[in-house]
Order: structure tokens, then C-alpha cells, then sequence
């Protein structure tokens, strides 16, 4: 059995562990509280651009835009959004499972493919891995501004406008409660479910010049809207995440607290018992 | 007089949301002026200040890019990013305009020239909007 001087360190370093990672659940919880807000500020316009996107692509028949079009598959990029920490549970390990089981299964060699992340924890899972990382961005803060993100998003829309990927996709973990969070693959590019998502344009527009050139504006900033989006979701899950795991850290490390002073207080009494077995025995010596 | 809703939205939230006489914007294709009761359109915008005009009131918004999505009564901005006169740091933009301009001076691989090039179209317009509102 442990001495008691050995039980009470436990006890003592378990206690500065949960004070730590309490800090860090209230921490997350405000972080997660502002991700939630960043997010709703988000929707109005990603609903609007939604919506010009999808009558224009409905109302006409001609528009044509490269990057309304599939075209044949050479190479596939991989925009996955990680966390820059960890400490979150499952939220970086699960993304990057999904991610590199689909690459597994459908590419042979290297060269089909290319990977875009977002975060450190993604960076360095793949690049120690020796797959191709092709760009990559770090130290993202807490509360995301569109202007963080949009060299990385415009650059990756780019790729695909010079044909060097073909189609792309996105990965990150979905927010849907403050306990859940999902593992969602999204295809980015090319956009060519727009037509039967969404309900039918209420107008008609005029549009000025003409449909081509409004589509050449509109599409990457489309795109790159996406992106912005799929990143504050992330954000809101890392923070989700986090708290959660925070959370059960603590409970455990109070249950271990619990279970440590237990015995602490069974040690200290069988150490008294022996003291008074010893004393009780050592005067019926002396008789 | 009838009047326009007119709402700016970026991805970092509605910049402006209120009621107007007119609307007018530098478009790619031109000036376009917009008053109540216009035609459904959409165009895109350049780097510029869209001017707006009310009842007694005026202001102007510096918008970088985008596009204009007009309705009869409600004219919706969207743009990656716009600001009132009074959002605008100005500090941050002249240290912009200078950095873009140092740039466009010693002129090295083309996409950064277009970087720059773009860098200093933003820096003027925030200048110009909030020197022309003070």
C-alpha cells in the first residue's frame, strides 16, 4: 500500500490539474459563446449570396462558368480545418481520420491529390506523413475576421480556376450542439449541386452587363464564402469540443479525488490502529 | 416619397441597415444610380464609395468589391468588406497606401504587382470616403 505521504502529493497534484482544466472549460465556454455569435453574424450573408447564386444559375439557361462545370478528374485538393492546439477530444483526430481513410481509399500515388489545412495540428499530421501539403495556415484566432482567411480561400479557389485541382473538397467538424459535433465532407468545387438545392428564384434579374461577368464576381466570392463559413463552424467546434472534454477532465479528476482521499483516510486509520496495536502491545510486555 | 431599405452585409456582419432615397455606386459597367422602384438587377461593384442619400441625411460606405442586388424597395450590398466613415482606421489605411505604393515602385513578379495594385485602390477609397465625410 501507498505511504500516506505518497497518497496526499496525488491528491494534491490532482487538485492543481483540476483547477487547471476548469479554468480552461469556463475559458472554452466563453470562446464558444463568441464562435456562436461570430457564426449568426455570418448568415445573412451567406443566405443572400446564396440566393443570387441559385436564381442566377436557375433563372439562366446560358450562364456558363468554368466553375459551374465538372470536368474530368486529375488531381483532387483537400481543404481540411483543424485546430492549432489540442486538448479538444476528438475534435482534430476525428477530421483527420475521415481525411486520411478517403485518401487511402481512392488515390494510389501522391500525385493525384493535394492538401489544403487550416491549423497546425492538421499541418503536421500530414506533412509527417509525406503527403503532399500544398498551403497551409496557422495561429487563425478565436474569433476569425473574413480578412484572416481570405488569401488561403482565394488562393485554393484559385487553384481550381487554373486547373490545377479538379474538383475540391472541404473537411471539418460541423456544430451541432454544444455536446455534438460532426465530421462533415462537403464538395467545394465544382458547384454543381447549386441548380437543385433551394427554392425557386422569386425574381428575375437584370443583370448588368451580363450574366458571364456577373458569374466571374460572384462565383469565387461564392466559394470563398464557403470556406469562411465551413472555418467558423469549425471554430464554434473546437471551442464545443474543448469545453466537453474539459468538462469530463475535471469530473474525472474529481472522482480521482475522490477515490485518492479514500484511501488516504483508510491508510491514515490502519496507520493509527498499528500505533495503538503497538502501544497496547508494548505495555503488555512491560506487565 | 417612397423610400429604399438598403442593407450592407459583409461576412463579418450587416454594416447598414436603413431606409434611403437613392442609391448611387460606381458598378464595373459605370455609375448606376439607383431610386425607389427600379428594375430587379445585380451587378458588381468596384472598389469604390456607394453614396447614399435620405431624407435630410447622406452617407457613404466604402466598399471593396462585391456586388449590388436590387429589388424595387430593397437594394442589398454584398461585399467582403465595407465601412461606414467612422469604422474606418485610418492610421491602417495610410500605412497601407504607402506600403502598396513602395511595392508598386520596385516592381518584381507580377502577382505581387496586382496585389499591390489592389492594396492601394483599397487604401485610396477608405482615404477618400473619410476625408470627404469630416
Amino acid at each position: 500500500m501507498a505511504s500516506l505521504r505518497d497518497i496526499k502529493g496525488r491528491i494534491t497534484s490532482t487538485k492543481k490539474t483540476k483547477q487547471i482544466t476548469k479554468a480552461m472549460e469556463m475559458v472554452s465556454a466563453s470562446k464558444l459563446n463568441r464562435a456562436e455569435q461570430n457564426a449568426k453574424r455570418f448568415v445573412p450573408y451567406s443566405e443572400k449570396i446564396q440566393e443570387v447564386v441559385a436564381s442566377i444559375a436557375q433563372g439562366g439557361g446560358d450562364a456558363s462558368h468554368p466553375m459551374l462545370e465538372a470536368r474530368e478528374v486529375k488531381k483532387t485538393g483537400y481543404l481540411v480545418i483543424t485546430s492549432d492546439r489540442g486538448l479538444a477530444g476528438a475534435f482534430n483526430s476525428s477530421v483527420l481520420r475521415k481525411v486520411y481513410q478517403q485518401i487511402r481509399s481512392k488515390h494510389t500515388s501522391a500525385n493525384e491529390y493535394t492538401l489544403i489545412t487550416v491549423g497546425r495540428i492538421g499541418r503536421d499530421f500530414f506533412r509527417k506523413r509525406n503527403m503532399p501539403v500544398d498551403m497551409d495556415i496557422t495561429g487563425i484566432a478565436d474569433q476569425p475576421d473574413f480578412s484572416d482567411i481570405k488569401d488561403i480561400a482565394s488562393d485554393t479557389v484559385q487553384l481550381y480556376t487554373d486547373e490545377k485541382i479538379d474538383q475540391l473538397y472541404i473537411y471539418y467538424n460541423h456544430y451541432v450542439s454544444a455536446i455534438t459535433q460532426e465530421v462533415t465532407e462537403k464538395k467545394l468545387l465544382p458547384l454543381t449541386d447549386m441548380n437543385k438545392d433551394g427554392k425557386p428564384s422569386q425574381s428575375s434579374y437584370e443583370y448588368e452587363p451580363n450574366q458571364e461577368e456577373i458569374l466571374e464576381v460572384l462565383l469565387p466570392q461564392y466559394a470563398e464564402s464557403l470556406i469562411y463559413g465551413a472555418l467558423l463552424d469549425s471554430k464554434a467546434s473546437e471551442h464545443a469540443a474543448r469545453m466537453t472534454a474539459m468538462k469530463s477532465a475535471t469530473d474525472n479528476a474529481d472522482d480521482l479525488i475522490g477515490d485518492l482521499t479514500l484511501s488516504y483516510n483508510r491508510a491514515r486509520q490502519a496507520a493509527i490502529t498499528q500505533e495503538i496495536t503497538e502501544i497496547v502491545g508494548g505495555a503488555a510486555a512491560l506487565e | 416619397m417612397s423610400t429604399l431599405t438598403v442593407s450592407v452585409v459583409t461576412p463579418d456582419g450587416p454594416v447598414l441597415e436603413d431606409a434611403f432615397e437613392m442609391v448611387s455606386c460606381k458598378a464595373e459597367s459605370g455609375e448606376l444610380g439607383i431610386l425607389p422602384g427600379h428594375i430587379p438587377t445585380v451587378a458588381p461593384l468596384t472598389i469604390s464609395a456607394v453614396r447614399l442619400k435620405g431624407e435630410g441625411k447622406s452617407d457613404r460606405i466604402a466598399v471593396n468589391g462585391g456586388f449590388l442586388e436590387v429589388r424595387p424597395d430593397k437594394v442589398t450590398i454584398l461585399a467582403q468588406s465595407a465601412e461606414k466613415p467612422s469604422d474606418i482606421d485610418i492610421d491602417r489605411a495610410r500605412m497601407a497606401k504607402e506600403r502598396a505604393e513602395r511595392r508598386l515602385q520596385n516592381k518584381q513578379a507580377d502577382i505581387d504587382f496586382q496585389r499591390a495594385e489592389m492594396a492601394l485602390k483599397r487604401a485610396l477609397n477608405r482615404l477618400d470616403v473619410y476625408e470627404n465625410n469630416f
